[in-house]
C-alpha cells in the first residue's frame, strides 16, 4: 500500500498544475510535483531529477550521493571480509 | 530499475547475513536471546516473505509482522460503509486495486461492481477527481485509505476539487497514522520487542522525528528502512549494533529516500485538510485513540460521510480469528489454526489474509509455495 517506485523526470507534462512526466522501467506516466518543487520554483528546473513515485504524486527527490554512500559502506564490508578470509 | 537492482547483490547479502550471525553470537546478544525485531510496514513483511529472509537468519532472531498493512487494518463495517454509498444509482465510487477484495460482512467492492455497482480502480486520488470532472451530473466518491504515505497525494487532491469548484466530488477518508499504534503496541504487556525495522515511505513524509519516544522513552533502537533485502539487512545489523552497545536511538538506512525532516510541503497540505479523529478502529487490535484523521469543518462540503449521512454498526472478526495475536508477536502466522484451511488470500477470514502486505497472506503466498 505504500509502495513507491524510482522513476525519472524526463519532460514537464502541464508547469501550471506541476504536472509531469516520469519514466519508471521504461514506462512514462504523469506524476505531480507539488511535494517536492520548492515553492515558486520552475518545474522544469526538475528535469533529470530521481523522485520516489507513490499514487500518482512525487515524494521525495532521490538523493543520488546518499544511494552511493549505502551502498559504498556495503562494499566496504565485502572488502573487509576479503582481507579475513 | 536503478535504485533497486543494486540493494539485490547477493554477495553483499551474504556478507550482511555473517555480520549479522557475528553479532546474534555476541555474549550480550546470546544472554537476550531471542531478538525479538518488529517489522511495523506491510511493504517489509512482503519483501521479507518474498525473499525468504526469515529462513536465512539466525533462529535466534525473530521477526515479527507489525500493523502496518492499511488494508489489512481496515474495519469490514467500512467496507459495508463503501458498498452503501456504491449502491446509490448517481454514485461512481473510486479507490485504490488494494482496497477491492477486502471483505465487507456481505461482500467486496469487487463483487459488489461484478453485480453492477458503478466502482473504479484508479492509481491516483487525481484520477478520481479527473473522472469527477468529466462526469458532473454524478457523484463521484473516492475512498482515500492508507497511512501518512498516501495521506498528501489524497490532502493535495481535496485542495485541488475546491480550487477547481469540481463540487461533484468527495472523500470517504479512512487515512490512519502509524505512531499511536506503536505505542499502544509499546504499552502493550503482551508484546515484547527489542527493536523495531521503521517505516521507509511514511517516514519520507513525516520524517525522524516522530519517533524520538521510542528510543528516549522505551529504550527501543529504531531504523527506517528501505525496502530491498540489502537495505533490510543492513538495517538488522544496524539494530543488532545498538543493542550490543547498549544504545538506543533512531536511525536511518534508507536516506536515499527520507530526509531527516521528512517532506514539509505534503505536512503542510495534510495539517490544512486533515484533523485527529478522537480515535479509530484498527481490524485486529481494536480502536486506537487518534490514530487517523477526518476532513477539517472547511471541507466538510467534501465529505462523504456527511453527504451519504453513514452510520456504521461495528461488524466484529469470527471468534476463531487470532490476527490480534499474531499482530502482537504471540504467533506465527502458520500456527493459526484457520491458517491456509478456513482462511485463504482468496477466501480471508481475518485481517491479515486480506492483503499481499498483511503477514498471513505474505506467508501464505511465498512459504507455502517454499515447501511444496
Amino acid at each position: 500500500m505504500c509502495l513507491g517506485i524510482p522513476g525519472e523526470i524526463v519532460a514537464i507534462d502541464d508547469a501550471a498544475t506541476l504536472t509531469a512526466v516520469v519514466e519508471v522501467s521504461g514506462v512514462r506516466r504523469r506524476v505531480n510535483l507539488a511535494c517536492v518543487l520548492p515553492t515558486g520554483a520552475d518545474p522544469a528546473s526538475l528535469l533529470g531529477y530521481w523522485v520516489l513515485v507513490h499514487v500518482g504524486f512525487a515524494m521525495s527527490l532521490i538523493d543520488a550521493e546518499e544511494a552511493h554512500q549505502t551502498l559504498r559502506l556495503l562494499a566496504e564490508l565485502e572488502a573487509f571480509a576479503d582481507e579475513v578470509r | 530499475m536503478k535504485f533497486v537492482d543494486e540493494f539485490r547483490d547477493p554477495a553483499l547479502a551474504k556478507q550482511l547475513l555473517t555480520r549479522i550471525a557475528q553479532r546474534m553470537a555476541s555474549p550480550v546478544l546470546q544472554a537476550r536471546a531471542p531478538i525479538r525485531i518488529m517489522e511495523v510496514c506491510g511493504g517489509h513483511t512482503h519483501s521479507i516473505f518474498r525473499y525468504g529472509l526469515e529462513a536465512l537468519l539466525p533462529q535466534t532472531l525473530e521477526l515479527i509482522h507489525g500493523p502496518g498493512c492499511p488494508v489489512c487494518v481496515l474495519p469490514r463495517e467500512h467496507v459495508d460503509d463503501c458498498l452503501a454509498i456504491a449502491a446509490q444509482p448517481d454514485v461512481i465510487f473510486t479507490t485504490f486495486g488494494d482496497a477491492m477484495r477486502v471483505p465487507g460482512s456481505r461482500q467486496t467492492l469487487q463483487q459488489a461492481r461484478a453485480g453492477g455497482a458503478d466502482i473504479r480502480m484508479v492509481y491516483s486520488p487525481l484520477d478520481a477527481l479527473q473522472i469527477a470532472r468529466e462526469n458532473p451530473q454524478r457523484r463521484v466518491v473516492f475512498f482515500g485509505l492508507g497511512f501518512e504515505t498516501t495521506m498528501p497525494a489524497t490532502a493535495l487532491t481535496v485542495q485541488q476539487a475546491v480550487g477547481k469548484q469540481v463540487d461533484n466530488f468527495f472523500l470517504l477518508c479512512h487515512h490512519i497514522t502509524i505512531v499511536p499504534t506503536l505505542k499502544a503496541l509499546l504499552d502493550d504487556e503482551d508484546v515484547c520487542v527489542d527493536a523495531f525495522i521503521g517505516p521507509g515511505h511514511v517516514s519520507m513524509v513525516i520524517g525522524l522525528e516522530p519517533y524520538g519516544f521510542i528510543a528516549e522513552q522505551y529504550r527501543k533502537p529504531f531504523i527506517i528502512s528501505g525496502f530491498e533485502p540489502l537495505d533490510i539487512l543492513q538495517s538488522i545489523l544496524m539494530l543488532l549494533d545498538q543493542l550490543v552497545e547498549g544504545r538506543a536511538e533512531v536511525g536511518n538506512q534508507y536516506s536515499r529516500v527520507v530526509h531527516e525532516q521528512g517532506n514539509i510541503q505534503a505536512q503542510q497540505a495534510v495539517a490544512e485538510v486533515f484533523e485527529l479523529r478522537e480515535r479509530s478502529a484498527w481490524r485486529g487490535l481494536g480502536e486506537i485513540d487518534q490514530s487517523g484523521v477526518r476532513l477539517r469543518t472547511r471541507y466538510a462540503a467534501l465529505d462523504a460521510e456527511r453527504e451519504f449521512a453513514l452510520r456504521s454498526t461495528r461488524v466484529d472478526d469470527p471468534a476463531e480469528c487470532r490476527c490480534g495475536e499474531v499482530l502482537k508477536g504471540q504467533l506465527q502466522p502458520q500456527q493459526c489454526p484457520l491458517f491456509g484451511s478456513g482462511c485463504t488470500p482468496a477466501q480471508p477470514m481475518g485481517a491479515l489474509m486480506v492483503s499481499s502486505e498483511g503477514a498471513c497472506a505474505a506467508c501464505f503466498q511465498y512459504q507455502r509455495n517454499d515447501s511444496q
